[in-house]
């Protein structure tokens, strides 16, 4: 913590510091930091967004971003069962419903978890207890926070698994998570997430280990579901194109900051980073032939214990040489307003950007 | 297979068990008040070696505790044959004629038991007659007679089923094995056996086809005790024999624990020899002898049964905090090596001379223990408890004299004699499971070095004694010049001790003990007058002779008289050390200060 | 399953006879190798020839092995009958025949000392699973901590003193030095304080040893646990960390404890050879100490029956326990 308090961010401080939310959840100005041997490990520096009930926020990045940890982050998972290793060091706000969590009681945070909040993972094979029916993990999720018989619980599970699809739900409901498929196990997990009805809903990478056909599937299952339940929901990606029909923000991670932020049409029609145009010349689409695309992102993501200085996307950025006295290289560059609720942080002016984009970059996309 | 090198695993099991010993000398020093005679406490140093330690502190009743490593190889009277089992068996068997309740030598002569007398001895020595007294009973109560004995001694021809006991009687009263023993016997009674009488319940003839000077000291073996044919459960019997004694089984789990309670059936007046003092005599085994010497120490028992000296740990530590309760009595036995003459060049008596010469007496009794532990340097081939024994003082090659230390010009000379005068290799073999053997075995092998022997070491298994040294043929194969033994007399006279070692006779082609395979006359001779003489004076002569024989011989090399160190519970009273036991204490008589 | 447990019983017993034959050739062959009768050990000093063959005959020592063998089988299903010398015995099913030395049959002698055996080493069991996985859970929890590393440094020395020396030590400090304990084995049925008593050191000399192996496997597959995707998904329900640990966490590491739990427990009732004799316990270890010494073939021959099927069915035991743990092992 004490290095934390070098950089002048907010470390510890109570809630009352800063004015409440009023959002349902804000995040402000998040730092996770991890300490290891070869230095601090900066995976999240400063983060901050804001996300309302029924809505969903698309966070997108390569794996190494800082995207995961944020959302574990908010879930206060970085800090539950942590023995003996380094604690990671996490500073800022997270505000859900008026309360801020990291300040928060944990025991308070604890009970939050799985009935407020709520989290579909990446690899539902892994993620699912192999000794455990699926039956008894939901029923599990749902006794932690609702003081009612196993038979009762039960009945919720076989009605969960029913709404998100899985056939013979009664039947299902005692198998083992290996003797279902990976559409139908992911299905589960979601199920096992929705049971308590959360109000948010993060979702780690969840069609990451399905293929294509599933994949479509699951996102519609999530997007009815939000629909239903009326939930705030999270997605997490490092493929704008899961994002692009789900989210009605998308947020681009990169190097642990926030490099763009906006309204979805926005960041798809008007992105203002190069590193988004990085992303969606990357981004497979069926109406455009692969052999075309213009702007991969080249090289490889940052060091985070070494975060280059200026802007950490500078070694990889086509246009660094753009803005005079070579500041990409010296100062990093603030998320500044670039339209309505969109924010981007480059140094580029405006029209630079608006120029390359509408003349090099969206006619080859 | 016969031959064992010292592992890793046992070498660290030997530097582990050093730690422990150092650990418990330190840890035994608890109850270290001994005051030598005191009414409570430990007699004092050897004050029951030969001779009585508190005789008069002695109560009735109480428990008796024993403690043991070893478990006897048979309580069957006609089975048993370790010296502590026959000790022990006067518990709750009786004899004709057995030896004298009396420390040292005098425990070593007979006295009447279940006979009114010793033996009317008639027809030149070929005719032993007894009468049986009045009021002796079985536990049963019913009484003791002639038949009775005469059916117990019948159990010894049977050694297709109770194998393992000593054979003298067979050998002396039908020594042509015509008699099948009493389970194949087809007279009715099963008690076919010519060369007993008994005319009337009260009377037991016995007709010799040879006469035997010693035929009542086989008689006083636990083997001629009397069995009732009802209660012969045969190859079970070890397991609850029927007692005649003063104390009957009450259980008995083998390796585990034994417990013997008073016979009530038995009368005071009947019996002159037994005191019965306890109540109550148990025995539980131990697995480590370690364990065994603390308990003693500690008084949770009064006393080894084994009777074969404490371990090398425990003795340090008695000796130095309990020498009280310690005695150092000479076991009888004789530790020794002998030469097969089968194997060249042992067929050569300079050669064999050469050995006796050349070796280190005093490094042979240090490997053996030392003069406490160990024993005083032997001499010559006649245990000191044995009638006729000289002791140290006949030394025919100077081993505790001059030639202490070894004396190599002689031994050379004597290979010289013996057409080896660069010396030669040969072969010793020793049990691999007595340490202190192979200790003696190594000590040998560096002094016969000196004089151009190279003697490499065989340590082959232990518990197939018999089968590997008792085959001449085999001895003769592996080429065993040397062999490293031990003896103690079954009975103590010269026969008890040395027929089997030393008569022609005795040459097997298994079993055999006659590992030098003397084949001399002169012994044989002197063996037969032994057998025919009734006279105590000119027995002891005879033994005296052979003896002076067998060490002209140069077929032994004696190591040590053996002494071990003999651990006396401080609630034991009317304590003594017997010859008629090899120097163990004398348990029948046994008795305790406190009936507690 | 049934179909599983069938074809393991059959090979536990095709394993039983092939031991058996193992145990009677090493018995026979290698003294005929070493040019050794072991008939002449039963004999007295001075016993003739005849003896030594009258010997022979009454152990069954003269048949050929494979008709030894039929005769020991046929014992134990439907009893036999030894004659030797007038001497007829029946011996009822059951027989596992009499001791050469002793002349005890031998199945009361198993049914005797396995009970004190069996309570040796599941006394042990509890202590050191108890501690062990303790100090292992610990462990994992506390990485890197004091206690860590100091629990870590006890383990390694438990592992590696032999058990001859800490049973040695134990009873020079506890039973004779500070006189805590008697240290004397007694019979359950007799006393429970004083079985007690005789038991705690061997159990604790015992459990020392192992506890500190599965304090260190317990560490280690406690650490990998922990950082398994279904640990995180177990904390995000919001359940609490002693749920998490005890239950989500437990069951998993506990998997390979019992494998070898199993396996332990089977090899220590045929092999606390050196704990029984270092604490005189009545055991079956003792008693085949003593055998092996005695050459007493039919205590041999019992005792290595009764411990290959405690091994055999402790390794039957663990499978079926393993695909109860875990539902992705099935028995086929």
């Amino acid at each position: 913590m004490t290095e934390l308090s070098k950089s002048g961010a907010a470390v510890g401080e109570p809630a009352t510091a800063s004015p409440a939310s009023t959002a349902f959840l804000e995040v402000r100005d998040l730092k996770v930091h991890f300490p290891t041997d070869d230095g601090l490990v900066k995976s999240v520096d400063g983060l901050s967004f804001q996300l309302e009930k029924g809505k969903t926020l698309g966070i997108v990045g390569e794996s190494g971003s800082g995207k995961s940890v944020t959302s574990l982050g908010i879930l206060g998972l970085h800090t539950a069962g942590q023995y003996g290793k380094r604690k990671a060091q996490i500073s800022g706000e997270i505000w859900l419903n008026g309360t801020e969590l990291l300040s928060a009681d944990p025991d308070h945070v604890r009970k939050l978890r799985g009935r407020d909040m709520a989290m579909i993972f990446q690899d539902p094979l892994s993620a699912l207890h192999p000794y455990y029916t699926i039956g008894q993990q939901i029923v599990e999720a749902y006794r932690i926070h609702h003081n009612v018989d196993k038979k009762t619980a039960r009945k919720r599970a076989i009605e969960m698994l029913d709404r998100v699809g899985i056939p013979q739900p009664d039947k299902r409901v005692d198998s083992y998570p290996h003797e279902f498929s990976g559409g139908m196990r992911q299905r589960a997990m979601i199920a096992m997430a929705l049971v308590n009805n959360p109000e948010l809903l993060i979702a780690d990478e969840p069609t990451t280990a399905l293929d294509v056909t599933v994949q479509a599937q699951i996102l519609d299952l999530i997007r009815d579901l939000q629909k239903e339940f009326g939930s705030a929901v999270i997605v997490i990606t490092h493929d704008l194109g899961v994002v692009a029909e789900l989210a009605d923000d998308i947020l681009v991670m990169y190097g642990g900051r926030c490099v763009e932020r906006g309204p979805a049409e926005k960041v798809f029609y008007e992105p203002r980073h190069p590193y988004t145009w990085g992303l969606l010349g990357s981004m497979p689409r069926l109406d455009r032939e692969q052999q075309e695309r213009l702007i991969p992102v080249k090289g490889s993501p940052p060091s985070l214990i070494n975060v280059p200085s200026g802007c950490a996307f500078n070694p990889r950025c086509p246009y660094a040489d753009v803005p005079k006295d070579n500041v990409t290289r010296t100062v990093r560059p603030e998320l500044t307003e670039v339209g309505s609720r969109h924010w981007a942080a480059c140094h580029m002016t405006q029209e630079q950007r608006e120029r390359i984009w509408t003349e090099e970059i969206a006619p080859k996309l | 297979m016969t031959t064992q090198r010292t592992s890793g695993r046992r070498k660290q099991a030997m530097a582990a068990a050093a730690v422990v010993a150092a650990l418990l000398t330190t840890a035994a020093c608890g109850g270290g008040k001994d005051s030598d005679g005191s009414k409570n406490g430990a007699a004092g140093f050897d004050a029951a070696n030969n001779k009585v330690a508190q005789a008069s502190l002695a109560k009735k009743g109480g428990t008796l505790r024993f403690g043991g490593a070893q478990d006897a190889d048979s309580w069957d009277t006609t089975r048993g044959y370790y010296g502590f089992a026959w000790n022990f068996m006067r518990y709750y068997s009786r004899q004709l004629v057995t030896n004298k309740t009396e420390p040292g030598k005098e425990g070593a002569k007979l006295t009447p038991d279940l006979a009114t007398g010793l033996a009317k001895v008639s027809d030149g020595g070929k005719t032993y007659t007894y009468t049986l007294r009045d009021g002796i009973t079985w536990e049963d109560g019913k009484p003791i007679t002639s038949k009775d004995i005469k059916y117990g001694i019948e159990r010894v021809w049977a050694q297709d089923v109770l194998s393992g006991g000593p054979t003298y009687l067979k050998d002396f009263l039908d020594p042509d094995g015509k008699y099948q023993g009493p389970y194949k016997d087809k007279a009715a009674d099963h008690l076919g056996l010519k060369a007993i009488d008994t005319p009337d319940d009260k009377t037991i003839v016995f007709h010799l086809p040879k006469a035997n000077a010693d035929f009542e000291e086989v008689l006083a073996l636990t083997s001629a005790s009397p069995v009732r044919q009802d209660q012969d459960t045969k190859s079970k019997y070890s397991l609850h024999p029927f007692s005649s004694g003063p104390y009957k089984f009450e259980s008995y789990n083998p390796g585990k624990d034994l417990t013997l309670v008073r016979n009530t059936n038995w009368k005071q007046s009947s019996d002159p020899v037994r005191k019965a003092y306890p109540d109550k005599i148990t025995i539980k085994f131990f697995s480590n002898a370690n364990d065994l010497d603390q308990r003693l120490i500690n008084g949770d028992i009064d006393l080894d049964i084994n009777q074969t000296g404490m371990s090398p740990q425990g003795r340090t530590a008695a000796l130095k905090q309990h020498k009280a309760n310690l005695d150092n009595p000479v076991s009888g036995y004789i530790r020794y090596a002998v030469f097969p003459q089968s194997v060249k060049p042992f067929d050569n008596i300079h050669c064999r001379n050469a050995v006796i010469y050349g070796a280190d007496h005093v490094s042979l009794q240090t490997a053996r223990g030392g003069p406490v532990a160990g024993g005083d340097i032997g001499t010559n081939m006649l245990p000191p408890s044995v009638p006729g024994s000289e002791g140290q003082k006949y030394d025919p090659f100077e081993l505790a004299g001059a030639n202490k230390t070894g004396n190599a010009a002689k031994a050379k000379e004597e290979l010289k004699a013996c057409g080896q005068p660069n010396g030669f290799k040969t072969t010793i073999a020793v049990r691999n499971n007595k340490p202190v053997e192979v200790a003696t075995a190594q000590s040998l092998q560096a002094s016969l070095k000196k004089i151009g022997i190279t003697a490499d070491i065989d340590q082959y298994d232990g518990s197939q004694t018999t089968g590997i040294i008792g085959s001449p043929s085999n001895v003769k194969k592996k080429g065993y010049g040397v062999i490293i033994m031990g003896w103690g007399p079954d009975f103590p006279t010269v026969q008890g001790f040395g027929l089997p070692l030393w008569d022609s006779k005795y040459i097997l082609q298994s079993g055999n003990n006659n590992y030098a395979l003397i084949k001399d006359k002169a012994i044989d001779g002197l063996f037969n007058d032994y057998v025919n003489t009734l006279d105590e004076a000119k027995k002891t002569q005879i033994a005296t002779q052979i003896n002076h024989k067998v060490m002209e011989g140069g077929y032994y090399l004696p190591f040590v008289f053996e002494k071990f160190i003999n651990w006396r519970g401080d609630r034991l009273a009317n304590v003594y050390t017997t010859d008629a036991y090899s120097g163990q204490y004398d348990f029948v008589n046994l008795g305790l200060k406190s009936a507690k | 399953m049934l179909a599983y447990l069938i074809r393991r019983l059959f090979a536990a017993v095709v394993m039983l006879v092939v031991i058996i034959l193992v145990v009677f050739s090493i018995f026979f062959l290698v003294p005929k190798w070493a040019g050794v009768d072991i008939a002449t050990s039963f004999v007295g000093k001075q016993a003739d020839p005849a003896a030594v063959q009258a010997v022979r005959e009454k152990l069954g020592l003269g048949d050929p092995i494979y008709i030894q063998v039929w005769d020991f089988f046929k014992g134990i299903f439907a009893g036999r009958t030894y004659a030797a010398g007038g001497d007829v015995t029946h011996c009822a099913a059951p027989c596992f025949g009499y001791s050469f030395r002793s002349e005890q049959a031998v199945w009361p002698v198993l049914t005797d000392r396995f009970p004190v055996t069996l309570g040796l080493a599941l006394g042990a069991a509890v202590l050191w699973l108890v501690f062990g996985v303790a100090a292992g859970v610990l462990s994992a929890l506390k990485r890197g901590s004091l206690w860590d590393r100091s629990a870590m440094v006890v383990a390694l020395a438990g592992v590696s003193l032999p058990i001859y020396f800490t049973g040695l030590l134990s009873l020079a400090i506890f039973a004779f030095g500070l006189k805590w304990i008697d240290a004397q084995y007694v019979p359950l049925g007799q006393s429970f304080t004083g079985w007690l008593g005789g038991m705690i050191l061997p159990w604790v000399t015992l459990a020392f040893l192992y506890a500190a192996m599965y304090a260190r496997i317990t560490r280690a597959t406690m650490l990998e646990v922990l950082g398994e995707d279904y640990i995180r998904t177990a904390r995000a329900k919001g359940l609490r960390e002693q749920t998490v640990i005890g239950k989500h966490a437990m069951r998993s590491t506990m998997t390979p404890i019992l494998t070898m739990l199993g396996m332990d427990l089977g090899a220590l009732i045929g092999g606390a050879i050196l704990t029984e004799t270092t604490f005189s316990l009545p055991g079956l270890g003792q008693a085949v100490l003593n055998a092996i010494r005695n050459q007493d073939l039919p205590i041999i021959l019992g005792v290595t029956l009764i411990t290959s099927l405690a091994v055999l069915l402790a390794n039957l035991v663990v499978d079926v326990l393993y695909a109860v743990i875990d539902p992705r092992v099935r028995l086929a």
